[in-house]
């Protein structure tokens, strides 16, 4: 009997709980304090992942001909990032891949700094970044702001046409029944409506009280943090809220058949596709970047994502099938 | 530095904390997820860690299931659940439990375990049930190490449950993400603060109960 007990005590450690072993009055404290910190890492790591990604590349300016590419932790912003250093490629230039960052906090500093040189940005969320101040609302407003707001050394180059930005969007079959094509439509649906999108959007001005304001369209927000992800389409699809914000490059918006309404009267914060570039990037590199975003239309990007989607094919696969086909590359 | 300054003022001003969406409704929704989910998880678990503890039967699938169940990331699970369950509490609520389920399982086994099999045997000998056995002599005094797992499973759960907001559930999880998300830090760094202020209050909560416990256990040994 004792030496089955013994055992017992040998496969205690696995798994045990040993705060409650001893006595614990300053480690309790400074668990708590621990694991208050995973928490909040945690929390931040699901927003954005790694944040500190991309380290590297601080003197690759330095010789010249060097380029550093950078992406956000987007599928999306990777494959336009990997267009970039492939045209930019294509046109004799070293180009160096920093993808994959997550947080504006962090890259656009290195950008600041020098150590990345060309960024795919959004026009309407970069603007917010630089100057939260900005009331500009339709994409000329949105453009001029962000010269304006741009940081020394730092240029936005032409936005391309395509758009990734927040949008009103229903089912088809809803749209068919009430009538739906434009947001202010929503005004005439007898029922409750709630949107499906993160928590922000209640503080946006395209949010809740703007739509209320604008189009005099009430709608209650059902949050939900994936940022338009399978969770928002589901909740979309399931019936359990009658519009998502669903961002207007995603291929679900085509896989299950949604209809994105209309927004006239510009209230919601276009998001052009635009090239960040630095001081080091030359004419020549800009009017590579300028001809690629000419031929950047929402077509070629929902295009791109949807590759990237169903076929799980790498970035840089999809990016150079599209330069191909456009003769973006030789 | 400042941010957390001014994250320590918000906290001062009483606006932060009324309303349905403010503080004080969002802590109290952390705490009753964290309790619903911890109670629910002790329910599953302690019947199993006390019967595997008590007979030694299947301790190593135990021990092997709790090592596999707490490898599984959190939020992964709350997007599968909540695909099929959709939005609302359910999510949340699977992966919080299945979160707690380790943690109080190890406590019970090892808590029973842990009764030296000499003081077993010696009830045993003087007669008493396998019922008995385990009430009046495992459980008492595995008790320190039983509340262990459920102090440990209450600290990860109130940690996790932030995780709720993802699917609209709120909880101190509201106002952190809404903070991520428009750079608000002071609010992001407030709502942190007060998860933090929790956990440990909940902590020092189990390590006095746990205290207590086995002061009273020496006096009756």
């Amino acid at each position: 009997m004792s030496h089955i007990s013994a055992e017992i005590r040998r496969t205690r450690p696995v798994g045990v709980p040993t705060a409650g072993l001893r006595p614990a009055r300053l480690r309790g404290a400074g668990r708590g304090l621990g694991l208050g910190a995973a928490a909040l890492l945690l929390l931040t790591a699901c927003g954005t992942d790694d944040p500190m990604g991309g380290g590297e590349g601080g003197d690759a300016d330095e010789d010249g001909g060097t380029l550093v590419v950078g992406s956000q932790q987007y599928y999306s912003n990777t494959i336009i990032a990997e267009a970039y250093a492939q045209v930019l490629e294509d046109q004799g230039y070293e180009v160096e891949r920093e993808f994959e960052i997550g947080q504006r906090e962090v890259y656009v500093p290195e950008m600041e700094d020098g150590s990345i040189d060309v960024f795919p940005e959004y026009t309407g969320n970069f603007l917010e970044y630089l100057d939260s101040e900005s009331e500009a609302s339709d994409s000329e407003e949105v453009a001029s702001d962000l010269e304006d707001a741009m940081p020394e050394g730092l240029t936005a180059l032409e936005p391309a046409e395509a758009t990734d930005q927040d949008s009103y969007t229903v089912t088809a079959e809803f749209a068919e029944e009430h009538d739906l094509t434009e947001i202010g439509d929503l005004a005439d649906v007898d029922e409750d409506l709630s949107v499906a999108a993160n928590s922000e959007f209640q503080t946006r001005p395209y949010g809740p009280d703007g739509v209320e304001e604008v189009y005099g369209v009430e709608l209650t927000l059902n949050a939900v943090e994936d940022s338009g992800g399978p969770l928002t389409v589901n909740a979309l699809t399931d019936g359990e809220v009658q519009v998502a914000d669903i961002y207007t490059a995603d291929p679900a918006i085509e896989e299950n058949d949604l209809v994105v309404l209309e927004d006239p009267e510009d209230l919601i914060l276009p998001q052009q596709v635009v090239p960040i570039v630095s001081d080091a990037v030359d004419d020549d590199a800009r009017a590579a970047l300028d001809e690629l975003s000419a031929a950047l239309d929402q077509e070629a990007l929902l295009e791109m994502n949807t590759q990237s989607v169903d076929d799980q094919s790498d970035p840089s696969e999809v990016a150079s099938d599209w330069l191909e086909s456009e003769g973006l590359v030789d | 530095m400042n941010q957390l300054i001014e994250a320590v003022e918000l906290l001062l001003t009483p606006e932060t904390w009324t309303g349905a969406t403010g503080m004080g409704a969002r802590l109290l929704q952390h705490l009753q997820y964290t309790g619903l989910a911890v109670a629910l998880a002790a329910l599953i678990a302690l019947p199993i860690g006390l019967a595997v503890g008590h007979s030694g039967v299947g301790r190593g699938p135990a021990v092997m299931i709790t090592g596999v169940v707490r490898a599984l990331p959190t939020l992964g699970l709350i997007t599968l659940v909540a695909l099929f369950a959709g939005l609302g509490l359910t999510a949340p609520m699977v992966a919080l439990v299945i979160l707690a389920v380790p943690s109080i399982l190890a406590g019970a086994y090892s808590g029973v375990g842990s009764v030296d099999a000499p003081v077993v045997d010696a009830a045993s000998a003087q007669g008493m049930s396998t019922w008995q056995v385990l009430w009046k002599v495992e459980v008492p005094l595995g008790l320190p190490i039983i509340i262990g797992g459920l102090r440990l499973a209450v600290l990860q759960v109130v940690a996790t449950a932030t995780l709720a907001a993802y699917v609209g559930s709120g909880g101190l999880g509201a106002p952190l993400f809404l903070g991520l998300r428009t750079y608000d830090y002071p609010l992001l760094l407030a709502a942190s603060l007060v998860v933090i202020v929790l956990a440990i209050t909940l902590e020092v909560v189990f390590a006095l109960v746990q205290r207590v416990l086995r002061r009273a256990l020496r006096g009756t040994s």
